[in-house]
């Protein structure tokens, strides 16, 4: 379970996350929406520990995040960036494999890469794109490779950055299906932000909005349409005029 | 009050410089502290040697000999007016291995592979890439910084070694091509006048503007600013302090051998 206790952080004079009180059952897929700018990727770096609260406590099991051994924490994590952040000068099944060619999951190069090319088929990639470098790849194949990635080493908690920007609405529905499957059949703990309300549909158990540095709304997926906060209500249905307007 | 306002405006930047000066000895001290413990990233290693030394070899090999053929025709015309044109081996071998063969080799690298570093770096965290190699438990100061600089302390001083022959056998080309040298007493003059204090010199200065020049390329790459215009600042701040600190380091290194 993650919980983030009275979380803030400011830059400078922007006051960012102001006291995010939030907890995600394990196993669950909790989603976070919220405007752009709101501070929905510094949350979930702040759990990642990339990057580091002014004030509050963020827990995994129990654990505040910030003591022990880093390595051990990191290996329970995977994460799905919103560009992909493919590492450019390496091959897509050294890519996927990262984790598994260096550190304490090492393994022969032969079973990393076998594990590589099951993981990219596992994301609907052929065999053939292991070899070749991301910048070859479409934004669509980046992703699915960034999914892959963030699959290879089975982590118990996935986090997915914005899982369907810049990708047309079919292939935006291909990833939400993928994430979805994946996270059931892996029965992991997925922390997932967007502001793409199809795939809040389709990958959330939970879903919580982030609006002007704290929770406003947080409640199951079914409840969504009967939230009763005007927030929520104007954001998932897109209106230009409501609270949200008065602080923009 | 006006008066204090230029004042304070240098006190500013006096700070400024010296929290800049503490944070990069901040990260050379980590760079240093990631290079001698485990774990070692051997292929990054392998692939800073070659960008910074064996890629280099061209620009480095035509820098040193087209210096060294201007240096004869210069020590030459210059030496003419008190007749004393003989001694161009000398001055072009001494001229070459204690200072052009290391400044123009340190400024080489700094225009060719800081700027490199620093650019491919930034993009990297740009682009979120230094992130994900932390969310995949990999150290950045430990996979990018620390193989580039310790490739950059090892191979930068063969490259100046390399410079150091290509630009006396550039003179000795010009010389003997052009001037009239005989090439055999050219060749003995030059190793006959070289003492192993000029070489050392050399390498040593070689090694430390290597340092330099990458540790100021993984600097600002880490400390990049957002999007193209930040990936330019660094990459233009990179090779500007490397080029200034290499020069001065030069000359800090030149009174140290050579003033005692």
């Amino acid at each position: 379970m993650i919980e983030l206790i009275s979380v803030e952080k400011a830059f400078g004079d922007n006051h960012v996350l102001r006291g995010v009180n939030l907890s995600i059952p394990k196993g669950t897929s909790m989603v976070i929406i919220g405007g752009s700018g709101t501070g929905k990727s510094v949350l979930l770096k702040s759990v990642l520990g990339l990057v580091r609260p002014d004030a509050g406590v963020i827990t995994l099991d129990g654990k505040d995040v910030t003591t022990g051994d880093r390595d051990a924490f990191l290996a329970r994590f995977g994460m799905l960036f919103q560009g992909g952040a493919l590492f450019d000068s390496l091959t897509v099944w050294q890519n996927v494999a990262f984790r598994l060619l260096r550190g304490s999951l090492k393994r022969p190069v032969a079973e990393a890469r076998e594990i590589a090319i099951e993981k990219l088929r596992r994301v609907g990639l052929k065999p053939d794109v292991a070899d070749r470098f991301p910048a070859e790849l479409s934004g669509g194949m980046q992703k699915r490779v960034g999914l892959a990635r963030a699959i290879a080493a089975e982590p118990e908690i996935i986090f997915f950055d914005e899982p369907t920007t810049g990708l047309d609405p079919i292939m935006a529905g291909v990833i939400n299906e993928l994430i979805r499957e994946i996270v059931d059949e892996m029965g992991a703990t997925a922390m997932t932000i967007t502001h793409d309300m199809t795939s809040v549909r389709a990958i959330a158990d939970h879903v919580a909005m982030l609006h002007d540095g704290v929770i406003q709304w947080t409640g199951p997926v079914r409840d969504l349409d009967q939230s009763g906060d005007p927030f929520v209500d104007q954001f998932i249905s897109g209106r230009a005029t409501g609270p949200i307007e008065s602080v923009r | 009050m006006i008066l204090l306002s230029p004042l304070g405006a240098l006190g500013r930047a006096t700070l400024q410089t010296l929290a800049a000066i503490g944070r990069v000895a901040l990260f050379a001290f980590q760079a240093i502290g990631h290079m001698v413990r485990p774990p070692f990233y051997g292929r990054e290693f392998a692939l800073a040697l070659l960008n910074i030394g064996w890629l280099s070899l061209p620009v480095v090999g035509l820098t040193a000999i087209f210096t060294g053929g201007a240096l004869a025709l210069q020590i030459y015309a210059g030496g003419a007016r008190f007749n004393a044109e003989a001694v161009v081996p000398q001055i072009v071998a001494i001229g070459m291995v204690r200072e052009l063969g290391p400044v123009l080799v340190g400024l080489m690298i700094a225009a060719r592979v800081t700027s490199s570093i620093a650019a491919e770096i930034a993009t990297m965290k740009v682009t979120e890439q230094i992130d994900a190699l932390v969310t995949l438990s990999t150290n950045p100061m430990k996979y990018l910084v620390a193989p580039r600089v310790l490739a950059g302390l090892i191979v930068v001083p063969l490259l100046v070694a390399v410079g150091d022959v290509i630009g006396i056998f550039g003179g000795w080309v010009v010389a003997t091509g052009s001037l009239g040298f005989n090439p055999a007493t050219y060749l003995k003059n030059t190793v006959d006048f070289l003492e192993l204090l000029d070489i050392v010199s050399s390498l040593t200065k070689g090694c430390i503007f290597g340092g330099i020049a990458a540790l100021m390329g993984c600097y600002f790459g880490m400390n990049s600013g957002r999007g193209a215009q930040g990936v330019g600042k660094a990459t233009k701040g990179s090779v500007e302090a490397a080029a200034v600190l290499i020069l001065a380091a030069n000359f800090l290194l030149t009174g140290a051998f050579f003033s005692l």
